[in-house]
């Protein structure tokens, strides 16, 4: 298998075979990147049916029933099936290029973080077959216990997440073992680029908080079907304890979804304002202390369950404390944008539009981390603008400003400019239109999950400016993606770093080839392509030596398969579990023995 | 020259631990949330058992005024948590036999410590039958519900490095054995075992020794 560099043996290069059973990051990246993108429109689809069964007073697009599947599901989609594996895409394409790798670490165990994923959320998706899940994303019990909601709901829902649980945990393991074990000669901790710093954090978050949330799901998994009492008050067991649970894992989470945006925006305000980041360990060390004081402020999602005023005070505190390094990362942003020359393409506009609608969301947030205002803001629209605004505005414009940056890099093409700033402009007035009345509305005492309201309360006007609006964010989207397929259908003209940018990824040929570097880069500085360039240090020539890739392997969607099928027995048929495991242990074994030189 | 190859486990890396090893600690760290929050959601429910008083109880204890004895037997699970004790013995010596190229004592105490687990596992299964007919289900109370998931997953955790080491075994008795990493993959198959044990004398502690 090994061979000279130039003559590289390749693998089979296209066709369905080639895709299903690829090992290659930046391929893998592709795959979590279009899946994630369709379920983030189908999401948007939910939403935009939410936003027009509340556009007037007296709604009739959809039942009572169906609003609530509706809500939950949108919920599920954005989080677990558009934004995590989004964020997934990014790091599965970047983290072995911006460290100066030629793959992660388990090139394997990462298509199988895909194949999982995608089992997982058809899986979730199917459930409308069914019945889905109408519990909300945090499904709170006694509503999810079986006396309530005896449907196949709920039980989507718990597989389902159980399912993607393990994909996001393999993942997770994955990339924390690359970032910390594979860097380039040179390539310290504190030279890593920020969006790498931020991608470990998030993996860390991940293995510690889905572990919470994976016993919650057993437990209500038991209650449901094997009779145990867990979140049942009236059998001795405590509903609150699956609110712990859930926010454990939960609020740790918010930060999974974010900081990519946030590693994203840190890497693109830099180069479009020419000027290095300003004050690197800052922004570094201020994730470290959000992931950390994340895990100490979930009980700020349940300050109305009557905890007593002693955990109040804690857990509001922590989570005003939390504002301080996020707010030390705005600044970092600013100051970076200080007296440089900046350009304001599409990238950058996003990433600047990131700054001020993540701000606004943080601000909402700081407001109700005092639990008497919180009292007011539960269960209100004031919490629904917060999270979207740090969701959509925050996690979502940071992510389309990362894949108007790196499109050249993944595909060798560029994104059209002029769409590219109308898609912008849609979005961020949509985004604005559709979420900040939500502030007004919820101050007026709109409730949260209501599927219509009453003419006389006066909430018409401003429900039908942000369906509007909702529309408006569609069209954008729209936009991105007839600009998308525009850009497919072009010759690629991109240069290796058209953007003069500093890191690694830059270095090879976009896209890069097969094996990323033809020679692993040195590096000698926090911005490496800058230090040589302005010390004319040319890259090194390939010394023609061996450059060994793993061949494509079938196991991977193979055990995803039994994965799957494992799931789907609380479902249908316990057998099927058995079905599943034993597919799974003869997955373990085939790929243990699969040659890999 | 660090991280210059993108894979495999014997290869110099940035830290020098090779990857599958620190996977294998990085994940066991995730373990210890899951372990973590199934022993919590035992200790809170611990007082609701004795205040809900529908037994069967894990200790003696006093309510409405008589003594409910305990189901659960110290003395024969003071065998079973020495026999899992044992085991981790066995599987240093494993583990010493394949860093010295002792493959007899490698492969001899791999299948002691297969042994044992299956011998833990067997207590395990007396166990619960016993509970059971004795009245203790997963639904009976919380008490039934807690110590039954949580040795449940735990027991399952012991039956999965059953697997793992019968694997190993059996692929030790290919031509090339384990390879010329062999050291490495039995260090992890450690690593994974002594987890497991280290687990277990938290959960005997915490369920059998400390009374109510």
């Amino acid at each position: 298998m090994a061979t000279v560099a130039g003559t590289l043996a390749h693998h089979e290069n296209s066709g369905v075979w080639s895709w299903l059973t690829t090992v290659d990051h930046k391929r893998i990246g592709a795959l979590y990147g279009i899946t994630a993108f369709s379920f983030f429109m189908w999401g948007g689809v939910q939403a935009l049916l939410v936003r027009t069964q509340l556009a007037v007073p007296h709604g009739a697009v959809v039942d009572a029933k169906l609003y609530n599947e509706l809500f939950t599901m949108h919920a599920l989609t954005m989080i677990f099936l558009a934004v995590m594996p989004l964020g997934a895409s990014f790091q599965n394409f970047l983290i072995p290029l911006m460290i100066g790798a030629r793959d992660v670490a388990f090139p394997r165990l990462n298509a199988l973080s895909y194949w999982v994923f995608f089992g997982g959320a058809v899986l979730l998706t199917a459930s409308f077959f069914f019945e889905a899940p109408g519990g909300g994303w945090f499904n709170y019990a006694p509503l999810s216990e079986k006396e309530f909601s005896p449907g196949l709901g709920i039980d989507f829902y718990v597989v389902g997440l159980m399912v993607l649980g393990i994909s996001s945990l393999m993942a997770a393991l994955n990339f924390a073992v690359t970032i910390i074990n594979m860097r380039a000669p040179g390539m310290t901790m504190m030279r890593l680029p920020v969006f790498i710093w931020m991608s470990l954090i998030i993996s860390f978050l991940l293995i510690l908080a889905l572990p919470p949330l994976t016993v919650a799901l057993i437990q209500l998994l038991f209650d449901r079907q094997f009779g145990t009492h867990f979140f049942i008050a009236g059998e001795g067991g405590d509903p609150i304890l699956w609110q712990h649970l859930f926010w454990v894992f939960g609020h740790p989470e918010v930060y999974i979804l974010i900081l990519p945006a946030m590693g994203i925006v840190s890497e693109v305000i830099p180069v479009f304002s020419r000027k290095p980041l300003f004050g690197y360990p800052a922004i570094v060390f201020a994730g470290m202390a959000i992931a950390f004081l994340g895990w100490a402020v979930w009980s700020h999602h349940m300050f109305t369950t009557g905890m007593g005023a002693v955990p109040r005070t804690i857990f509001a505190t922590n989570t005003m404390i939390i504002a301080i390094p996020t707010g030390v990362k705005v600044f970092n942003w600013l100051g970076t944008m200080y007296g440089g020359n900046i350009r304001f393409n599409t990238a950058m506009s996003f990433a600047v539009a990131f700054i001020a609608l993540f701000t606004i969301g943080g601000i909402s947030g700081v407001m109700h981390a005092s639990p008497p205002v919180d009292g007011q803001h539960q269960d209100t629209y004031f919490v629904v603008a917060h999270l979207h605004y740090v969701l959509v505005g925050g996690a979502v414009t940071g992510i389309f400003s990362g894949i108007y940056y790196w499109f050249p890099k993944m595909t060798g093409r560029f994104l059209d400019e002029k769409l590219g700033m109308v898609h912008f402009w849609l979005w961020f007035i949509g985004v604005n239109l559709t979420f900040f009345p939500m502030h007004y509305l919820g101050l007026l005492g709109m409730p949260r999950r209501i599927y219509t309201y009453d003419a006389g309360l006066n909430w018409g006007f401003w429900n039908m400016a942000e369906t509007i609006g909702a529309f408006t964010i569609a069209a954008g989207v729209l936009i991105f993606v007839i600009n998308f397929f525009r850009s497919m259908g072009q010759e690629k003209t991109a240069e290796a770093n058209p953007w003069g940018a500093a890191t690694l990824e830059w270095a090879t040929s976009s896209p890069p080839p097969e094996h990323d570097f033809d020679v692993v880069p040195v590096v000698r500085s926090r911005d490496p392509l800058w230090y040589d360039r302005d010390h004319n240090i040319a890259p090194a020539e390939p010394t023609g030596e061996h450059i060994h890739l793993p061949p494509p392997s079938y196991y991977p969607i193979l055990m995803a398969t039994g994965v799957v099928l494992m799931a789907m027995g609380p479902l249908s048929h316990l057998a099927l579990t058995a079905v599943g495991v034993l597919i799974v242990v003869y997955g373990i074994w085939g790929w243990a023995l699969e040659p890999t030189e | 020259m660090a991280a210059a190859v993108a894979h495999g486990g014997g290869h110099p890396t940035s830290t020098g631990t090779t990857n599958r090893k620190l996977m294998m600690w990085i994940f066991l760290g995730s373990e210890c949330l899951f372990f973590g929050s199934l022993i919590a959601t035992y200790l809170i429910f611990k007082h609701a058992v004795i205040e809900r008083g529908v037994g069967p109880f894990p200790h003696a204890m006093m309510i409405d005024g008589h003594e409910e004895h305990g189901i659960l037997n110290i003395p024969i699970t003071s065998t079973s948590t020495f026999v899992l004790l044992m085991s981790s013995l066995t599987m240093v010596l494993a583990v010493y036999g394949a860093q010295h190229a002792r493959f007899k004592m490698m492969k001899l105490a791999t299948l002691a410590t297969i042994l044992l687990g299956l011998a833990f596992l067997g207590f395990q299964v007396y166990e619960f039958r016993s509970f059971g007919a004795e009245g203790l289900n997963l639904g009976t109370n919380l008490f039934g519900a807690t110590f039954f998931v949580l040795t449940g997953f735990h027991g399952t955790h012991v039956g999965v490095g059953v697997l793992y080491l019968a694997s190993m075994l059996a692929a030790s008795f290919r031509r090339n054995g384990l390879g010329p990493e062999v050291g490495e993959h039995m260090e992890i198959a450690g690593l994974y075992w002594h987890f497991v044990d280290i687990v277990w004398i938290v959960i005997f502690t915490l369920l059998y020794l400390l009374p109510a």
